[in-house]
């Protein structure tokens, strides 16, 4: 394992951490505001990527299809909400669970019966296909594009959420939604805010993943579950979590999947290594997450309730 | 001061009990029994084994979410990882053959208490969070489970593998209708032992601490230990329906422990009705025939089912098994939200 390997994997870490930030925040957000468990937001995540795809096909310009897809997933998130999950919000988690569950079901066979089976893909413009050079090592531009853009939507989540009128309430109505209700404040709408919200950030992931990984149906799941351990991880309701987390989820797994087989070549025989490697490789995230809850049910970030 | 002991009063009427509907449950259980000891019958009369096979994949999910609702329908556990046992239990058979056993009742033994061990560990750091968070840890958990298993190149990796061995039973092995029976009378016993369990003191204390956790640690009774026993013997149960589907499909692959796997468990509890002895194989038997059904008529089934499942919990709150009538009916609601 050279420096240079380990720092390559490192940018890769900090790529998926960005990806799984942008699933997160949104998830938390409605974690924290609505205390609604959404499973289906892998497949928010997918059809993003689905969105993007079918825009790419018309428009043929990446940007457009990005566009195209969070703007996509915004509507359809507004009418999600407001026929469906609306009525789930003051069930208990149980029934949340089942009805996101049967959601993904539809969502898999639906992609599954539009775009057949078979994985499509996406291509990145020529400009962000090539690679620079980062501190004399050749990186993906694409892969760098993906980090700034996580930067910058956690950074206008930071203002919209501390600086804004909008994220004044929504604070509020994570500490209190009765008493933000009792003051005039439409609760319902904004709500159906956050959520549209974060269903257009896993849309921006999901599109985003286009020209990385092969779109296709179920994609939204692997990534659910990383994004579910980043929360637990972070602290649940916390932006600043989500950030963190992704960040050391993303990080763990990476460099895991990486560092931790060639390591075990060194500690054991071969066949030993070559065995357990892989194992070991796929569940470090996962013992991370239990080594924090055993050690801190309430997550590395909490929210601080005034 | 001497605690004050959790009794039926102490917490009030809102625990439905078991015995809530005499009648009724003997009639149902009359029937269902008769129906299921049929089918072999049926079976070997029609000439057609493919009956058997679907049955006895009821039985093994049925049994499995009998063994869920132990932890979420009484325990008010929303466990979102209970494949794991199931394909824990259908691994052992495997594993354990690999280590040289072969005999049936050591391998169920042994899957009984290898189970036992790893479900009081992931217990134990799943049962230090609530709400949302164990919902997240129990499939987080099982997911480790999923990738270790696809990991195991040896053992078929993600494809899986065919059994060598079945596990030994003697004259009886690889008998497909002795596997029927066994299955029915393990899910009889299961079902009993859950009835006697839940009906005891220990069931007791388990039902309040669903409702109030606080309230029971009020009265003096220390409620983690036995939600963490619950939760291991719903582990437990689920690996022996493991340890059944490994020698019934002749087969055993991480599919067993994919987390759709899990919520098509809880959508059985659910749609046989939470919190009850029977409601569970109720929902087995609906789900896996809606499937059946669904699957022959389209291959796009899952786009039907899940609008189906969404339409069960707006409209069904309280599952097939509260639909039939009931005198006298003034327990209160099931699915009541926990109030912190």
């Amino acid at each position: 394992m050279t420096l240079t390997l380990f720092f390559i994997q490192l940018l890769n870490g900090l790529q998926l951490g960005m990806m799984l930030f942008l699933m997160a925040a949104g998830l938390t957000l409605v974690f924290g505001i609505m205390n609604f468990i959404n499973l289906a937001h892998g497949s928010l995540y997918m059809m993003g990527a689905y969105f993007a795809a079918l825009a790419y096909g018309v428009t043929d310009s990446f940007f457009l299809s990005l566009l195209a897809a969070v703007l996509g997933m915004f509507v359809l998130a507004v009418l999600l909400d407001r026929i469906a999950l609306a009525h789930l919000y003051r069930r208990d988690h149980l029934d949340q669970v089942l009805a996101t569950f049967g959601l993904i079901l539809f969502a898999n066979g639906a992609v599954r019966l539009f775009w057949g089976s078979a994985p499509l893909y996406m291509e990145a413009p020529d400009w962000l296909s090539q690679s620079v050079s980062v501190m004399g090592i050749n990186y993906p531009t694409y892969r760098i594009a993906i980090i700034v853009v996580g930067l910058l939507v956690a950074l206008g989540l930071h203002l919209l959420i501390d600086r804004t009128r909008v994220g004044m309430l929504i604070r509020a109505g994570a500490s209190n939604r009765t008493m933000v209700a009792a003051l005039g404040i439409n609760i319902g709408w904004l709500t159906t805010f956050i959520f549209a919200l974060g269903a257009a950030l896993a849309g921006l992931a999901g599109a985003m993943a286009g020209p990385i990984l092969s779109i296709q149906p179920g994609m939204g799941e692997p990534i659910l579950i990383l994004t579910l351990i980043v929360i637990v991880i972070g602290g649940i309701g916390s932006i600043r979590g989500a950030l963190l987390g992704a960040l050391v989820v993303g990080v763990v797994d990476t460099l895991g999947r990486a560092v931790l087989p060639a390591l075990l070549f060194q500690l054991f025989d071969p066949t030993v290594a070559a065995a357990v490697g892989p194992a070991i490789a796929s569940v470090g995230v996962y013992v991370l997450m239990a080594a924090v809850l055993a050690l801190k049910p309430e997550g590395l970030f909490p929210v601080q309730h005034a | 001061m001497t605690p004050t002991p959790v009794t039926e009063t102490s917490v009030g009427k809102a625990l439905p009990t078991p015995s809530e509907r005499p009648l009724l449950t003997t009639v149902t259980i009359g029937l269902l029994a008769l129906v299921l000891l049929a089918v072999p019958v049926y079976a070997s009369m029609a000439g057609d084994p493919h009956v058997l096979t679907i049955s006895s994949r009821i039985l093994v999910f049925a049994l499995a979410a009998l063994g869920l609702n132990i932890a979420l329908g009484f325990g008010g556990m929303v466990s979102m990882g209970h494949s794991m046992y199931l394909g824990l239990g259908a691994y052992l058979v495997v594993l354990l053959h690999t280590a040289g056993v072969d005999s049936g009742w050591l391998q169920l033994i042994a899957i009984v208490a290898i189970t036992a061990v790893i479900a009081t560990a992931v217990g134990w750091v799943a049962l230090r969070t609530h709400g949302i968070a164990f919902i997240m840890i129990t499939l987080a958990f099982a997911q480790l489970f999923y990738y270790l298993f696809v990991s195991l190149k040896s053992y078929g990796g993600d494809e899986g593998m065919r059994l060598e061995q079945l596990s030994d039973f003697g004259v009886l092995t690889g008998n497909r209708t002795a596997l029927y029976y066994a299955l029915l009378a393990c899910l009889g016993a299961a079902a009993y032992g859950t009835y006697r369990l839940v009906g005891a003191r220990f069931g007791l204390v388990l039902r309040a601490s669903r409702i109030n956790e606080r309230r029971v640690s009020a009265v003096g009774t220390h409620a983690l230990p036995y939600r963490l026993t619950a939760y291991v013997l719903s582990a437990m149960v689920c690996a022996v329906a493991g340890f059944f589907l490994a020698n019934l499909t002749g087969f055993v692959s991480p599919a067993y422990l994919e987390w759709t796997v899990s919520g098509e468990l809880i959508v059985m509890v659910v749609l046989g009705g939470v919190g009850t002895i029977i409601g569970p194989i109720v929902g087995a038997i609906g789900l896996l025939l809606l499937e059946e059904v669904l699957k022959a008529w389209t291959e796009h089934w899952p786009m039907v089912l899940g609008p189906l499942i969404i339409l069960m919990v707006l409209g069904l709150r309280r599952g097939l098994w509260s639909m039939l009538p009931v005198p006298n009916h003034d327990s209160a609601d099931v699915t009541q939200k926990e109030r912190p």
